[in-house]
């Protein structure tokens, strides 16, 4: 489903050259829940947004559902994110502008959808995470845990074939993390979606099928 | 998704009121000053009242001799008596009159002393224009050949001298030293009608210059009104033809000896725009119109760079959506159409103001009599400029923001 290989990511400036991450080889198979550990700053966050397609890796070659991304087009790389991508941040990154409703349709708005559609998926989206009483509210009217379900709705609303978690439990107490937990292992499951999920806690890492460590850029297990 | 737009849009302008209110201030401000400028050159170029066949008539009224060997140039309004010998011998227009360039006079009535406008016409005037008469008529051509001193006079001098709505025909008002019947009260009409507004008409016996001395250069402008709108390049074409015969004056100055005539038969706006291009071998419309629209675009362009610089502000506080957006599926073109629909919600909101506001301005200027008269109005061709206008001051403002904000790494983007 994913094969990264010779992944290497270095950020430079006028007389620094710091390697965020070095020669990465991974391969996660379809309905794979994979965890990414790693102390702060080793790379997990940069490694998630170049599977996510959302940086470009310095050197190496991203292969994604057989198709092969490095040096597509913005148009290109916007579809592909659209279609098969959806993501899960740590500090949620909802529009607050927009009602909860509007922010889980926000995938399905750069899709060919009707708008009669796009409620009734982000609808349903929301009831599976157990939000469809806070459809009309506004991100700053719900706790961390909802916003955070929110997001979830949003990134699984397309049924995207991976899903990609940035921390998702890292701005929530252990009760409320484990909720998002429970979700997102009921979507792996029950939904067979690939998620990858990078995260701080070893608790978390041990309700996933693998763990991957990394350190100072590379990859230690 | 145009719903999703609007919603962002308003979301966007309620978050920031101040930043709202400079923007919409600077778009409906500048909008209004531009509707009410387009308002008041449609006023100066389109047909009005009194002069309804504007459209369809044509003018001439400046004659100009150069010296080419001496460089030298002597040019004003043509006399009486050319528009007698030359312009009157037109065999195609329908009417031709004559109407003097306006002049200003002082009246004493009732111990106090009124500044009026006059001006002297021939019976056709009457014709080739449309004049409201509250009382009485206009003078004929049998006044003139019995050489009767009357005047038709327009309800602002009615008002001063006989009293508000009072009759007024029939009475005698003495203007310099000499008495006149007044014949006629007509509705007045605003001075930017440039040739046909006045407070008195006299007959043109009643002049007393010499109408009758042969020269091309006088005080008297000529109206034609041909029989259909379709005559009048034939109308152009014949009086050029005569034109070309004119004998050119011969003034026995060595140092000015004239040798080439520029005169013809214009449209109302091309008779003043011909004015400002060269010797008048051009119209000068697209000149004038070149010039107009340069004007309104350097006007627009200074709120338009403070808008650029507002939006810029604006967007980069929305980095962050702009990154999920992204990450969700936006293209680069995909935002930038987003944020240039957000901007031109925006100034047609600024627009829709602009239109109030300028209905306002329109309303007070016709009626606070700083222009007597004056009858500006806030018509289709109007609202269609406000349009038309809004939408490029929106484009103006929003795609170099729009475009720079796209370019934004969604990494970046996010980390806001």
């Amino acid at each position: 489903m994913i094969h990264l290989k010779n992944i290497e990511k270095v950020y430079r400036t006028a007389t620094v050259e710091t390697v965020a991450l070095n020669n990465i080889n991974l391969s996660v198979e379809k309905g794979e829940f994979v965890s990414i550990m790693g102390p702060s700053g080793c790379g997990k966050s940069t490694l998630l947004n170049i599977i996510g397609l959302l940086d470009e890796p310095s050197k190496g070659k991203v292969e994604i559902g057989g198709k092969h991304t490095n040096g597509l087009p913005d148009s290109q790389l916007a579809h592909f994110r659209n279609q098969t991508l959806g993501f899960i941040f740590q500090s949620f990154h909802l529009i607050n502008d927009l009602p909860v409703l509007d922010n889980v349709e926000l995938p399905l708005l750069y899709r060919k959808v009707s708008s009669s559609e796009r409620r009734r998926l982000a609808s349903e989206a929301l009831e599976k995470v157990g939000l469809s009483n806070r459809m009309k509210h506004y991100p700053n009217q719900l706790s961390g845990g909802q916003k955070q379900r929110v997001a979830i709705a949003r990134a699984i609303v397309g049924q995207p074939q991976i899903i990609l978690a940035d921390e998702p439990t890292g701005n929530l107490d252990s009760n409320m993390g484990n909720e998002i937990m429970d979700i997102l292992t009921t979507l792996n499951q029950r939904d067979k979606a690939t998620i990858i999920m990078v995260t701080h806690d070893e608790n978390m890492a041990k309700r996933t099928h693998r763990l991957i460590r990394l350190f100072d850029g590379s990859q230690v297990s | 998704m145009l719903l999703n737009y609007l919603k962002i849009t308003f979301a966007v302008l309620q978050r920031r009121k101040f930043f709202t209110f400079i923007s919409l201030f600077g778009i409906s401000l500048t909008l209004t000053i531009l509707v009410v400028a387009t308002a008041f050159i449609d006023h100066l170029i389109a047909a009005g009242y009194p002069e309804i066949n504007r459209d369809r008539s044509l003018y001439i009224w400046n004659v100009k001799e150069k010296d080419t060997k001496n460089q030298g140039q002597s040019s004003g309004p043509i006399s009486f008596s050319f528009i007698n010998t030359y312009v009157r011998s037109l065999k195609t227009p329908a009417k031709i009159a004559a109407v003097s360039m306006p002049s200003t006079i002082n009246i004493y009535l009732n111990n106090h002393k009124l500044n009026v406008r006059y001006r002297y016409t021939d019976s056709n005037f009457w014709e080739v224009t449309s004049f409201d008469f509250l009382e009485g008529k206009n003078y004929t051509e049998q006044n003139i050949a019995n050489n009767d001193y009357v005047v038709v006079i327009n309800d602002y001098v009615r008002d001063e001298y006989v009293g508000k709505g009072q009759p007024a025909v029939g009475k005698m008002i003495e203007i310099d030293n000499v008495n006149y019947r007044i014949i006629g009260v007509v509705r007045g009409c605003p001075i930017t009608r440039i040739h046909v507004s006045s407070d008195l008409y006299f007959p043109y016996n009643t002049s007393k210059a010499d109408l009758k001395k042969v020269e091309l250069r006088g005080n008297f402008a000529a109206i034609i009104l041909p029989n259909t709108p379709s005559d009048i390049p034939k109308i152009q074409t014949e009086f050029n033809v005569v034109a070309s015969k004119i004998k050119l004056t011969d003034t026995g100055d060595k140092w000015f000896k004239p040798d080439k005539l520029y005169v013809s038969a214009d449209s109302y706006i091309t008779s003043f725009t011909r004015q400002f291009k060269g010797d008048g071998e051009d119209d000068g419309v697209g000149y004038f119109f070149t010039i107009v629209l340069g004007i309104a675009l350097l006007f627009m362009s200074l709120p338009a760079i403070n808008l650029v610089n507002i939006n810029m502000s604006r967007i980069m506080e929305r980095a962050s959506e702009i990154g999920i957006r992204k990450a969700f599926g936006a293209s680069s073109k995909t935002l930038v159409m987003q944020f240039v629909i957000e901007n031109i919600i925006l100034t047609l909101i600024g627009g829709v103001i602009a239109v109030f506001l300028s209905l306002g301005v329109i309303y007070y200027l016709n009626n606070s009599n700083l222009i007597a008269y004056i009858d500006l109005s806030f018509n289709w061709k109007v609202f269609s400029v406000a349009i038309f206008v809004s939408l490029l001051f929106g484009l103006l403002s929003g795609v170099y923001p729009a475009w720079r904000m796209s370019k934004l790494q969604v990494v970046e983007a996010l980390k806001n």
